[in-house]
């Protein structure tokens, strides 16, 4: 008889080894699979973490984690090909404790993290492939692995195996993906001394900053660009949806080098080393895309649940919080002795009733009103650079003047009523 | 800075398999159906590459980000995980 956990989660990123990390410390029995040669070496985000989620795991986690900078400043960027309006915050109550979020690089986080997982008594088998779900009377009761007389067995199987998810769609639980559901995101992650970020990004040591970028960073498609500063080294990336790198017929690298090129860009990495380079797919479908997330003796979290909200670039902390009601609920059901999909069921509830989907929901339409209304990015970006332009060009006519001119040249080159109809759908879809 | 996608892939670490995990299903679809052959331009890692008569597939050099499976327009693309510790390793980010 193959030996037999109370848990197995599949997959070592933020939502299985939340969830891994929750069971084992509640003394459950659990086995994490991880395909990878270590855990984060199949992994990647842009490079935001959230520290509220986090702390929900590991209180004061950031006494100990390998986490690059607090980011002290956030920096929006609507960019044309010459120039960028910009906003943005900076708050240094976000450099002290309880801090906000953090720049980490994931090779180094995710095998962090795993390894208090292993700590609070989860067995790790790396370099394992979870090639399909065991399915008995319609119920999960383990997986099969890509080794030798590789069936496990528990009472319950968590897929926690990212975007792809591969064993969900074994499941039924979802379809394949559409292009338009999935962003295709390319990055370098740049070397470059301290002194030289703190001096460009205005920083002290323990400060980072994010910059958003829309607009000419993607050559007007539907996405964004990103650059975040990390303790020596800069991560720059920039991602579509695949049905736009597709239709526009981009390359994605070559795509991520005019940005690294661009002269509103350049001059903030010059000088730096590529030291790697990843390309990922983020799941952007938002709240209809969610698939089954609960059914016998299974659940779905992180990625693998589409848990991201593109318009915040929020996701790792989807991915946490979702692992860690998963493991609420799986402890429910260890007491109730009952792995049903009915009692199982309580984690959709509680992933319904959080923040999680309630945001997901808020902006349940936007990638859809913008893959539609490409203006948005290819015609308001540049227009709205133009009366910044304008605006602020001091050229002896007065600002009154400047004002009427600025509001008749954006009527006229959309027209009022288009123009109202635009605006009054990009804020129904976001509001 | 800029570099090509050959400078780019220097920079990732591969333990590649020996066997394939990405699968050309059907080259005459390639070939009679899809003239632009998307996938040599939107793979972020130029895995696919077109040859006249077949697509060669540089499996070695795959992120296994899954575009390929998703964006192809025919579903021509079996697509699985490498073995178990193969493929693609990512040392930092």
């Amino acid at each position: 008889m193959p030996e037999k956990f109370d848990v197995i989660v599949v997959g070592a990123g933020p939502a299985g080894t939340s969830c891994a990390y929750t069971c084992a410390k509640n003394g459950l029995k659990v086995l994490q699979i991880e395909r990878g040669e270590y855990p984060g070496s199949k992994n990647v985000m842009g490079g935001v973490l959230y520290r509220k989620q986090m702390e929900e795991i590991i209180p004061e986690f950031w006494k100990e984690a390998p986490l690059e900078r607090p980011v002290v400043e956030q920096r929006f960027w609507m960019m044309d090909k010459e120039s960028a309006v910009s906003f943005g915050y900076k708050g240094l109550e976000w450099a002290k404790e309880p801090y906000n979020n953090f720049t980490v690089l994931r090779a180094k986080f995710d095998q962090w993290f795993a390894g208090k997982g292993v700590e609070a008594g989860v067995l790790l088998i790396n370099e394992t492939v979870a090639t399909e779900c065991i399915v008995e009377d319609g119920k999960v009761v383990g997986i099969k692995t890509d080794r030798p007389d590789g069936e496990v067995y528990a009472d319950v199987t968590v897929l926690a195996d990212g975007v792809n998810s591969l064993l969900g769609k074994q499941l039924g639980f979802h379809k394949e993906f559409r292009p338009d559901e999935v962003a295709l995101t390319v990055m370098e992650v740049i070397n470059l001394s301290k002194d030289k970020i703190n001096d460009r990004f205005n920083l002290e040591d323990n400060q980072g900053c994010t910059i958003e970028i829309f607009g000419d960073s993607t050559k007007g498609n539907l996405g964004t660009a990103f650059i975040y500063t990390n303790k020596e080294s800069i991560n720059i990336g920039v991602g579509t949806t695949l049905s736009s790198m597709i239709s526009s017929r981009m390359k994605p690298y070559d795509l991520l080098d005019y940005l690294k090129n661009h002269p509103m860009v350049r001059n903030l990495i010059g000088g730096g080393e590529p030291a790697e380079y990843l390309a990922h797919l983020i799941p952007e479908g938002g709240y209809h895309s969610v698939p089954k997330v609960a059914g016998n003796g299974v659940l779905v979290v992180g990625d693998a649940a589409q848990l991201v909200n593109a318009i915040h670039r929020e996701g790792s902390n989807m991915a946490m919080a979702s692992g860690r009601m998963a493991a609420e609920t799986i402890m429910e059901a260890h007491q109730a002795g009952d792995f049903s999909h009915e009692f199982l069921n309580a984690y959709r509830d509680k992933l319904y009733d959080s923040f999680i989907i309630k945001d997901l929901k808020k902006y349940k339409n936007a990638t859809h009103v913008f893959e539609h209304n490409p203006q948005y990015f290819k015609e308001y970006v540049p227009m709205l650079n133009r009366a910044a332009s304008k605006f602020f060009t001091v050229d002896g006519s007065s600002k009154k003047t400047k004002q009427k001119q600025i509001i008749k040249t954006m009527t006229s080159e959309k027209g009022t009523i288009k123009l109202i109809k635009d605006v009054y759908k990009a804020w129904k879809a976001v509001k | 800075m800029t570099g090509s996608i050959e400078e780019k892939q220097y920079l990732v670490r591969f333990k590649a398999d020996k066997k394939s995990h990405l699968t050309v299903l059907d080259d005459d679809i390639c070939l009679k159906n899809c003239p632009d052959k998307l996938c040599t331009l939107f793979c972020p890692a130029e895995v696919y590459k077109w040859e006249g008569l077949r697509m060669q597939v540089g499996y070695e050099g795959c992120h296994e980000c899954g575009s390929c499976r998703i964006g192809c327009p025919y579903q021509n693309i079996k697509w699985e995980y490498p073995k178990g510790g193969h493929g693609i390793v990512f040392r930092l980010a």
